[in-house]
């Protein structure tokens, strides 16, 4: 009796183990798809475009009759837009973790974090309309000469939306670092903005390098906003006044297209998407590491 | 003359609601080691804790009475506690060394008061890590990150962080608790000479260390000060009966 319920139970354990290997195992297969297709897409693309022209050309007219597939442009407009949000997103995100970690009671703590958390929760597509008819309309009233479609504000919209990444990200890093610290440095007759900039800061650097990587690589993977406000147009250009096109602009606008399955055109898409994966691969790589050695220092 | 350069009078302490110092009076004279000694949980850390207003940095602390250092209240409106934690210096019971160069660590609270001479801030870095017994093990490697240090030398380091910049008073709080007898001999030495210039009050668990580098001893209870006196005559003679259990270690 007793070893028939020992023996069910057993062969529930074992079923729920498997199940929930399973359940694993298909977000690593899905993983592995996407890197296949990827992968074998970009191959088929690189046999009619060779890879240092795809990697030196200027331009960037696929869909055109004259066409040229240089990726620095669209890498360009990337670039840039990613550059405005960084600009934007980095140092308010600092000043708001070292408000939230060293300044703020516990009481304003627990009512600023989930209110910023709100600023990241809301759809990108309405980050990207308020950049198109908000920012924009209110740049022109500054800069006249700026175009309706334009870096500037997808790029200034796309740094506000990335603050509570970095605030948040940037506030765990110096929390983490110890309270001894902290009264170290007041013991020595600091005030609190020096121990805030010239010890908990450095000490938290590796931690606040991991989430500026990762807020990069955010902004170069963000593409709604970008395709809604910053225009189509791929151009080697580092003026933030002028239409550009993002590489996952062009993704979303060949893939809303009208382009056949399986010509070259199509396959730029995936040349471009590889593209984006290795970046961002990278960064997430380098992230990790800072991240992995911040935390031995401290252990 | 010796003076009492520091005071507490009817020194009360609180986390929340819980009173943790009831009503402590002492005074310390001048150029001279007071080791405060008592069982675990007794309030030797938050007394000395208080003296620099390190306490003051926790939300729900609170306190009541006066600590008067150089004839001024602490707590007066006209006193700047980062001045007062300048004059005060304080080691702690753990290790803290900033993660910097060893050379930084020392000239940090030189940095931080706007001293940027070089001359001054090397000789400081030499004169506070020989002081402390650290300069021939480190001299060759000064831009060596401080957290690669052992323990030992770690606190030594915090020690001459403290000394570098020349406060009257040292708070050390268990300094030699976690460092090996041979680093804790070197500060026992380092306390004797440095009583020449500044007051040093200690905190320690080691009787014997307690007997061996302070002239005064105050023996703390359940916060409340049970007995003070000169360290010979607590030792030997002790008034109350608490304290002979606890120094000869019947109970705490
Ligand atoms: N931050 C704090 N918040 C609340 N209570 C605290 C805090 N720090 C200390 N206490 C309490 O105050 C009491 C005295 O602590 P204190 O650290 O002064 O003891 P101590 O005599 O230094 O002990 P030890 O010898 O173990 O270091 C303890 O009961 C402790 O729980
Ligand atoms: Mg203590």
């Amino acid at each position: 009796m007793l070893g028939r319920k020992k023996f069910i139970l057993g062969l529930k354990e074992k079923l729920i183990e498997k199940l929930l290997f399973l359940c694993s195992f298909l977000s690593v297969l899905t993983t592995f798809g996407i890197i296949f297709i990827l992968s074998a897409e970009s191959i088929e693309f690189f046999k009619e475009v060779p890879v240092l022209s795809f990697l030196t050309d200027t331009q960037w007219t696929p869909l055109f009759v004259n066409k040229h597939f240089g990726i620095l442009p669209l890498l360009c407009g990337t670039i840039l837009t990613t550059f405005i949000a960084i600009s934007v997103a980095l140092p308010i995100g600092l000043i708001s973790a070292v408000y939230l970690s060293e300044y703020a009671s516990d009481k304003t703590r627990n009512i600023i974090k989930p209110l910023m958390e709100i600023l990241a929760a809301v759809p990108t597509v309405v980050y990207g309309y308020f950049a198109l008819l908000f920012i924009t309309p209110l740049l022109k009233k500054i800069i006249p000469s700026i175009s309706g479609f334009n870096a500037l504000s997808s790029g200034l919209v796309m740094g506000i939306m990335i603050i509570p990444l970095v605030a948040s990200l940037s506030e765990d890093a110096l929390r983490s670092v110890p309270n001894g610290l902290r009264e170290g440095a007041y013991a020595l007759g600091s005030t609190r903005l020096q121990l805030s900039f010239k010890v908990i800061f450095p000490a938290a650097l590796s931690g606040i390098i991991a989430a500026l990587i990762l807020a990069i690589s955010r902004a170069i993977g963000e593409t709604m906003i970008v395709a809604i406000a910053a225009g189509q147009q791929p151009r080697l250009t580092l003026n933030p006044l002028v239409p550009i096109e993002t590489i996952t602009a062009y993704i979303v606008q060949v893939s809303l297209g009208d382009t056949p399955h399986g010509t070259l055109e199509y396959r730029t898409i995936f040349a471009c998407g590889m593209t984006l994966f290795l970046l961002t691969l990278c960064l997430n790589i380098i992230s990790f590491k800072l991240k992995k050695k911040f935390q031995e220092i401290y252990e | 003359m010796a003076k009492n350069i520091l005071e507490t009078q009817d020194l009360k302490a609180y986390f929340g609601n819980k009173q943790i110092l009831k009503g402590i009076n002492l005074a310390f004279l001048s150029n001279t080691v007071t080791a405060i000694i008592g069982p675990s949980g007794c309030g030797k850390s938050t007394f000395i804790r208080s003296i620099n207003r390190i306490n003051d940095l926790i939300p729900n602390f609170r306190i009541e009475g006066n600590i008067i250092f150089n004839d001024q209240d602490i707590h007066d409106k006209n006193v700047d506690e980062v001045d007062l934690r300048r004059k005060v210096g304080m080691v702690f019971q753990r290790p803290n060394p900033f993660p910097k160069s060893i050379y930084d660590n020392i000239a940090y609270g030189f940095n931080i008061y706007g001293i940027k001479d070089k001359y001054t801030i090397d000789a400081a870095v030499e004169n506070s890590l020989k002081k402390v017994a650290l300069w021939e093990e480190v001299k060759n490697n000064l831009s060596q990150n401080a957290l690669t240090l052992s323990g030992g030398q770690q606190q030594r380091l915090c020690f001459a962080r403290a000394l570098a910049i020349e406060p009257e008073v040292l708070l050390l709080d268990e300094p030699c608790s976690a460092i090996d007898p041979i680093s804790t001999a070197k500060i026992e030495e380092l306390i004797h000479q440095l009583k020449k210039n500044y007051t040093i009050i200690i905190v320690t668990h080691n009787m014997q260390q307690a007997a061996r580098v302070s002239d005064y001893t105050a023996f703390f209870l359940l916060g409340e000060l049970i007995e003070f006196g000169k360290t010979d005559g607590i030792f030997t003679a002790p008034k109350d009966k608490r304290t002979e259990a606890y120094i000869t270690g019947r109970f705490g």
